[in-house]
């Protein structure tokens, strides 16, 4: 069953045209990645679909409902979390507190088993519970980052660049992660990355964005062995 | 010595007052990032709504001062909540998201309206009601001077410390508290985990208006005598309140008041009691040129 279905999206900065006509669908249960360079729209494609900014034209559809009218809260709501572009964690609050946002429209009973099951997945939040967010380091917001979009128990969940700026060893974690969810919990995901070779290898399909445009699609495999992928987006990692 | 003590009394009620508007300030600026110039005018309103609800009080016969003050508490802050909704809903919304100066010059003529709306339908002569709380307990007495604490000045600070505390624990500790400091820290983002962010901004406007509605009660009871202009003085002392003390910080909010009211209370008394309001305009300016941050802000830089 699909999840979502993108169809045709155009997206707008004043007279930037940053998306011309984008389709993409993700089924119940998948990773789907979106790779794509600088500037490609990824964190636009991510942001038009809470509405912010609006799209131009096209249509957003999220299981079965039209919510590109809907407004970002409203959409939040229906069960989509994202895990922005740069963390974007409250820096003055505490841990605990940032937690709780990603809980705010939660039922209070799902709370404490939620924060339990999120230190299991992320040992550290527990060690800095009660510290400012902005304290934390950079590995360590991204671990917050997703465990706070993971409170609000989301159907679909958006990672935008989640390995972007991260050491090695986090790089390795959130992408481990991200597999488990899906495998473990089910959860469907939708993964934004130019880190094109672990994404790829985690999702069961890619999507290659440029310049506002799919331009190519296929499963994980079969991108990794494209040339023209390779060409764009593995060479540097080797 | 005497002398000094009294002052600090005084101050301390002033400041008690002045806190007590700043609040609506920071809070605002602290959430839109804007200056509410009509943030004193609510006040103002408020005001006249308490002394209209005592006037009808005492012509319907209740006498006993502490329930007449607590109806009046009641009302006066039900209605200049909604004043405080109104305001934002039609003049600030519908320019949310344009330049930063649009909701700035808008707020400018909500205070203009206010004020004129005040003046046609209540007169512009000042209005007075009897004193409501009389007495007080003179402490001690020396060198010939007497140091006198009113009932009223007792009422207002002990009604501006519980209520702070009410506040702090409101923003500090609830969930609406979080979601008020999340759309501060990061309007978008707060969007993005299902925070209605207009409303947060509403009942912000509503706090912020609830407070001053008490101050406006309080200097009611206090001065027994108010105008329609009483909004303009107050609003830029509680202003400056609001940037000594850091603009965005509670805490900042309600130390800036009472500064702000003891700097008052010593000026009256010692330099120049016609001259008191050039304290608090040259402290702004000296504030805003050496300290812009004040005493408990933050820096700009941090704001996203
Ligand atoms: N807020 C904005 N205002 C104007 N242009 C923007 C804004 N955000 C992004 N853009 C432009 O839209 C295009 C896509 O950007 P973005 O979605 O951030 O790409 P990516 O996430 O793939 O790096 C770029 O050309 C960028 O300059
Ligand atoms: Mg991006």
């Amino acid at each position: 069953m699909n999840m979502l279905e993108i169809s045709g999206v155009h997206t707008h900065y004043g007279h930037v045209h940053a998306l011309k006509g984008v389709d993409l669908v993700v089924r119940s249960g998948e990773i789907v990645t979106l790779i794509g360079a600088n500037g490609a729209g990824k964190s636009t494609l991510m942001m038009t679909l809470f509405g912010v900014p609006h799209l131009s034209s096209g249509r957003i559809v999220f299981e079965g409902e039209d919510i590109s009218g809907l407004k970002a809260h409203q959409i939040s709501r229906r069960g989509i979390a994202l895990v922005p572009e740069g963390r974007r964690i409250f820096p003055r609050m505490t841990v605990l507190e940032n937690l709780q946002m990603g809980a705010a429209m939660s039922p209070a009973a799902h709370f404490g088993p939620d924060l339990e099951r999120m230190f299991a997945l992320f040992p550290v939040l527990e060690e800095r519970l009660l510290q400012r967010a902005g304290t934390l380091s950079g590995g360590e917001q991204q671990m917050l980052a997703i465990a706070r979009a993971l409170m609000a128990r989301p159907k679909l969940l958006l990672l935008d660049e989640p390995s972007l700026g991260l050491a090695p060893l986090y790089i390795r974690r959130v992408f481990d992660i991200i597999g488990e969810l899906n495998r473990d919990h089910g959860m469907t995901i939708l993964l934004v990355e130019q880190n094109a070779h672990h994404a790829l290898r985690v999702a069961h399909r890619g999507l290659v964005l440029q310049q506002g445009k799919v331009v190519l699609e296929g499963n994980g495999q079969e991108l990794l062995a494209n040339p023209a992928v390779r060409a764009a987006y593995l060479e540097a990692d080797q | 010595m005497a002398s000094i003590i009294q002052q600090l009394i005084n101050g301390l009620t002033l400041g008690s007052i002045y806190g007590l508007i700043a609040i609506g300030y920071t809070m605002v600026y602290g959430i839109i990032g804007m200056i509410n110039f009509a943030h004193g005018d609510i006040y103002m309103v408020s005001a006249f709504i308490a002394v209209t609800c005592f006037t009808l009080l005492a012509a319907a016969g209740i006498s006993s001062v502490p329930l007449a003050l607590l109806i009046v508490l009641a009302v006066t802050v039900a209605f200049t909540s909604v004043f405080g909704w109104s305001v934002e809903r039609t003049a600030y919304r519908p320019l949310r998201g344009s330049t930063r100066l649009a909701p700035l010059i808008s707020s400018i003529g909500m205070s203009i309206f206010l004020q004129n709306m005040v003046q046609v339908t209540q007169g512009a002569r000042v209005k007075s009601i009897p004193p409501i709380i009389t007495g007080g307990i003179d402490l001690f007495t020396r060198d010939g001077f007497n140091v006198h604490l009113a009932y009223s000045q007792i009422i207002i600070v002990m009604v501006t410390v519980a209520l702070m505390a009410v506040f702090t624990w409101l923003i500090t500790q609830t969930s609406f508290g979080r979601q008020q400091r999340a759309c501060e820290q990061d309007r978008t983002m707060a969007m993005l985990l299902g925070i209605d962010v207009d409303r947060t901004i509403s009942l912000t406007f509503m706090i912020g208006a609830a407070l001053a509605a008490v101050a406006g009660v309080l200097v009611t009871v206090y001065y027994g005598v108010i105008d329609f202009y009483i909004g303009f003085g107050a609003g830029i002392k509680a202003f400056t309140a609001a940037v000594l003390g850091g603009i965005g910080s509670l805490p900042g909010a309600m130390l800036g008041g009472l500064v702000i009211g003891l700097i008052e209370a010593f000026w009256a008394a010692y330099l120049s009691a016609e001259y008191k309001d050039v304290a608090t305009f040259s402290i702004l300016i000296l504030v805003l040129m050496f300290r812009p941050n004040g005493l408990l802000g933050r820096p700009e830089v941090e704001k996203v």
